[in-house]
């Protein structure tokens, strides 16, 4: 049996144990009539044993599942001539591709005909192997299906022996279901170590072979590394400064657009709008923040761009075509709301009495906005400027679409940058090697990125914890 | 002006060489209040400037994706010659339906078009004659004549679609004959012909809706893109939802207050802000190089996107749960339930609007994600409509992202067709979100 197919029959099966728990409960009892002697409902037996049937046997399926393959390519490999197996771990990985087309694609019959037919060796070789792979996937998903099955009876049949009148299934059952809530909520702990694994396990490789002195200090980054030896340009040096440069560039831009402005949205539209200006403006401008950034990237590669340029040379200034200003501007647009509602939220968050304390003293209402309300709320709205510069440097799409690859170190906004995230997807989207430099690159620039935003959301939560309470 | 004569005689001893501090302000109130009028126009401003800029992007892209929705076609005269489909006259009687499937099409597309424009002649304007229809068109002709066989021999009108190049060329409205885009002088001659003898129709674009990717822009469609975002955004529902909400009434209902609480919930807030593309090198790092689960598959990016979304439905679920009074809680406890049932038959129920609305704001944000897809190889070009969620596939938002590097003209008005389509499906999740968030405010 297949696993969505074994998944399917353990659903049935898990349903049938529900149904059987709560006969077996009531035969307990001695009948429905006598169904008030069982120290819990006859349903939370039921329960209990569906749980106990489904849960062990489905954990055994997903183990099973993702350690099946690595366990049987080892195995085929160790039936593999000497002479193959000593090839490198790449051609290795190339041959079992080969031998996994052959084995999906032909019938077992074929193999064996095909292994006896050839007189070529190496042909007559990859032959039996399929076979022996058609062989060891059957061997594997029997066992898996036996295992599975088993398991899933075995739980039942031991715990439905178990049965008393004074069993406490729904104890029993409700701790079951508190394990599964805790490990719901752990999930958000494994991402964070899977996350941190990933991107650090990746960068140390990477560490290996390029020195993170110069991976951090370095001017020039031309990941090419080169196919020969005399090859030309495939120099292959890491140094990130540029791309630092870069992301720091478009950040900036684009905070220039999105804190005047969102500001100012979120002082009138708190201070100024009347109530249905607000309740009109508000779901307006989230439609900015519902966006998906694969549409600002497009409109800045194909709107804002062509206009800049045609601006910068009717101006007679030289722009690149994918100038960092057109997608400073787009990202800058997308954040607008994101400052908007978080100042307003902080703004907002400023007790009544100061502001009317500052009326009293008779201040307009731009002097209490710029001298109460503003400093009151400055913890707030720096933290909302942290976390939007958070947002501006981890944002791929506009960048890669709207952005360069060249990794030029300038400050000109009307320059072709490059930004980390968009070497991160260059490196890792198309077909390489895993264990490059190239790729693990990715990982390397990964991890800084990561480290940078987290800090600056710790940052910005620090910074929002420590003055806030100054007027509450 | 008396209130502040009045008012500046009471304190005139000490104001006698400088003004008084009202006549100081009385002085300074116009200029106050021109400051004051400036400030509230400059938020004005920026209020207006944030509608113009959703303005200007939505309209900007529904103007660029008009023109995708319809699409030329043309009329042409065929004529399937047993000696042109290279069949023999002798077993023409007898048409298998192998015969049909590998008779030579192109042949006949050829040729019946030299004997619509006799006038052509010499390979490079045959050539040029050739491109001014679709490559698709005499797969065309082969569907017409396995669909009627009757034709078989015989003379025939077939409408085929233009070629991209020609559609685009059309849609720009070009003077009549004249040379423009690609276009040449001698292609935009018989265009103009095909016009006179009113050969030329444009129709909706159905194909656009009903056709995977192509390589020819005037056969492309979203219909695998379309596919493979639904069957992403089943398995990131079908995983986030039950776990979202677990861990929320975990949190909520049952957690002590302990380190282990803490920690989850400070790991839960960061990852709500981590870049989306970091997501991305987790699930190439972990889920494909470790667990070996099949890259550019819907189960990997929903697996993905799971994680993404996760801290947002937490997040909501918690507030919706939090929401829900204690003195239900209380009265379920004071009858004697468990503080399992009490969570599981009344504050569950309770929440449950709230807690769908997060769940729906959390795939609408998973629905627009492209950057952690591209890290696990949904970016393929994949022809075929992808129907289980191991298949090869490619979600709307990166089918976006690979029309925009497209070079061809018409790619531009199809990028923009699927951002409509994209804007209209979010649209239709937000609303119902909303919807559902007042009719829950209401109660």
């Amino acid at each position: 049996m297949n696993s969505s197919l074994l998944f399917f029959v353990l659903l049935g099966l898990t349903l049938f144990s529900y149904w059987f728990g709560v006969q077996r409960s009531l035969k307990v009892a001695g009948g429905a009539e006598h169904k008030k002697e069982l120290t819990s409902l006859p349903q939370q037996f039921g329960l209990l044993t569906a749980m106990v049937c489904g849960l062990p046997a489905l954990i055994t399926l997903l183990i099973f599942n993702s350690a099946e393959q690595i366990i049987v390519e080892q195995l085929l490999i160790s039936t593999l001539p000497a002479n193959i197996q000593s090839l490198s771990s790449v051609d290795i990985g190339l041959y079992l591709n080969n031998i996994h087309a052959m084995a999906s694609s032909e019938s077992a019959t074929n193999l064996l005909q095909g292994s006896g037919i050839s007189s070529d060796n190496y042909v007559q070789t990859q032959y039996q192997a399929a076979f022996t792979l058609q062989e060891l996937n059957q061997q594997a998903s029997w066992l898996k299906t036996a295992l599975v099955l088993i398991i899933a009876c075995v739980s039942v049949t031991v715990l439905v022996r178990k049965f008393s009148l004074t069993y406490q299934a729904r104890q029993k059952s409700e701790s079951i279901i508190l394990a599964l809530l805790v490990a719901s909520s752990a999930v958000a702990i494994l991402t964070t170590i899977g996350i941190i694994i990933s991107v650090l396990f990746e960068s140390i490789h990477f560490f290996k072979s390029v020195s993170p002195v110069e991976f951090m200090f370095g001017t020039q980054w031309s990941p090419q590394t080169a196919m020969r030896v005399d090859q030309v340009g495939g120099s292959g040096s890491f140094g990130a400064i540029p791309l630092f440069a870069g992301t720091m560039l478009i950040t900036f831009i684009a905070m220039l657009l999105a804190v005047p402005v969102g500001l100012m949205i979120a002082i009138y539209l708190s201070q100024y709008a009347s109530a249905k200006l607000r309740a009109f403006a508000k779901p307006m401008l989230e439609i900015l923040a519902g966006i998906p950034t694969v549409v600002y990237g497009f409109f800045a590669a194909l709107t804002v761009a062509p206009v800049i340029r045609n601006f910068g040379e009717s101006l007679g200034l030289s722009v690149a075509s994918e100038s960092a200003l057109a997608a400073g501007l787009v990202m800058g647009t997308m954040i607008i709301p994101f400052v908007s509602s978080l100042s307003e939220d902080a703004i907002s968050a400023v007790p009544n009495s100061l502001k009317e304390a500052s009326f009293g003293m008779g201040a307009t209402k731009s002097e209490t906005v710029l001298k109460v309300l503003l400093p009151a709320a400055l913890p707030g709205i720096v933290g909302a400027i942290l976390l939007a510069v958070s947002r501006a440097i981890g944002e791929t799409m506009i960048v890669v679409m709207a952005a360069g690859m060249a990794a030029n170190l300038t400050a000109n906004p009307l320059d072709s940058v490059t930004t980390v995230t968009v070497q991160i997807v260059t490196l890792l989207t198309g077909d390489q090697e895993f264990d490059s430099p190239k790729t693990l690159a990715a990982f390397a620039l990964g991890l800084m990125l990561f480290i940078t935003t987290l800090g600056l959301n710790v940052l910005a939560l620090k910074v929002v914890r420590k003055y806030r309470e100054q007027y509450d | 002006m008396t209130k502040i004569s009045k008012n500046s005689t009471v304190d005139s001893t000490n104001t006698n060489s400088a003004l008084s501090t009202t006549e100081k302000v009385s002085l300074s109130l116009k200029k106050r209040h021109r400051k004051e009028k400036r400030f509230k126009r400059i938020g004005l401003f920026s209020v207006l400037f944030g509608f113009l800029l959703v303005v200007t992007l939505i309209g900007d892209i529904t103007s660029k994706a008009l023109p995708a929705f319809h699409q030329h076609w043309v009329k042409l005269e065929v004529n399937y010659q047993a000696s042109w489909l290279n069949i023999d006259e002798s077993t023409a009687q007898s048409l298998s339906a192998k015969q049909m499937k590998t008779a030579n099409y192109r042949n006949v597309l050829k040729k019946s078009l030299y004997q619509m424009f006799p006038e052509v002649s010499g390979r490079k304007d045959k050539r040029q004659l050739a491109k001014l229809f679709s490559s698709n068109a005499e797969f065309t002709l082969k569907d017409n004549l396995i669909a009627a066989p009757l034709l078989f021999d015989k003379q025939t009108q077939i409408w085929v679609r233009l070629d991209d190049d020609v559609d685009s060329y059309l849609k720009e409205e070009f003077p009549l004959g004249e040379a423009g885009l690609r276009i040449s002088q001698k292609q935009a001659q018989w265009v103009a012909q095909l016009i006179a003898s009113e050969r030329i129709e444009s129709r909706f674009n159905f194909s656009f809706f009903t056709a995977s990717d192509s390589r020819e822009p005037e056969l492309a469609g979203i219909k695998g893109a379309l596919m493979g975002t639904i069957l992403t955004m089943f398995v990131t529902l079908l995983l986030s939802f039950p776990l979202g909400v677990a861990g929320a009434l975990y949190l909520e209902e049952f957690a002590p207050k302990n380190r282990f609480t803490d920690f989850i919930e400070i790991n839960i807030n960061n990852l709500a802000a981590v870049p989306s593309i970091v997501f991305g090198l987790l699930g190439l790092a972990v889920i494909i190089n470790l667990f070996g689960l099949p890259r550019s598959a819907p189960l990997v990016g929903g697996i993905v996107l799971t994680l993404m979304t996760l801290p947002t439905i937490i997040i909501a679920s918690r507030a919706a749960i939090k929401a829900v009074p204690p003195s239900i809680r209380e009265a379920a406890l004071g009858l004697g339930a468990s503080k399992m049932q009490v969570t599981f038959s009344h504050v569950l129920p309770q929440a449950m609007p709230g807690i769908i609305t997060g769940a729906i704001i959390g795939v609408a944000q998973a629905l627009g994600e492209t950057a952690p897809l591209l890290m696990i190889g949904m970016v393929a070009f994949i022809v075929d409509v992808p129907t289980s969620i191991v298949d090869s596939a490619t979600v709307l938002p990166v089918q976006i992202f690979l029309w925009a590097d497209s070079p061809e003209r018409a790619f531009l008005a199809k990028t923009s067709a699927a951002i409509l389509v994209l804007l209209s499906l979010l649209m239709v999740i937000n609303l119902s979100a909303t919807m559902l968030r007042s009719k829950f405010e209401k109660k």
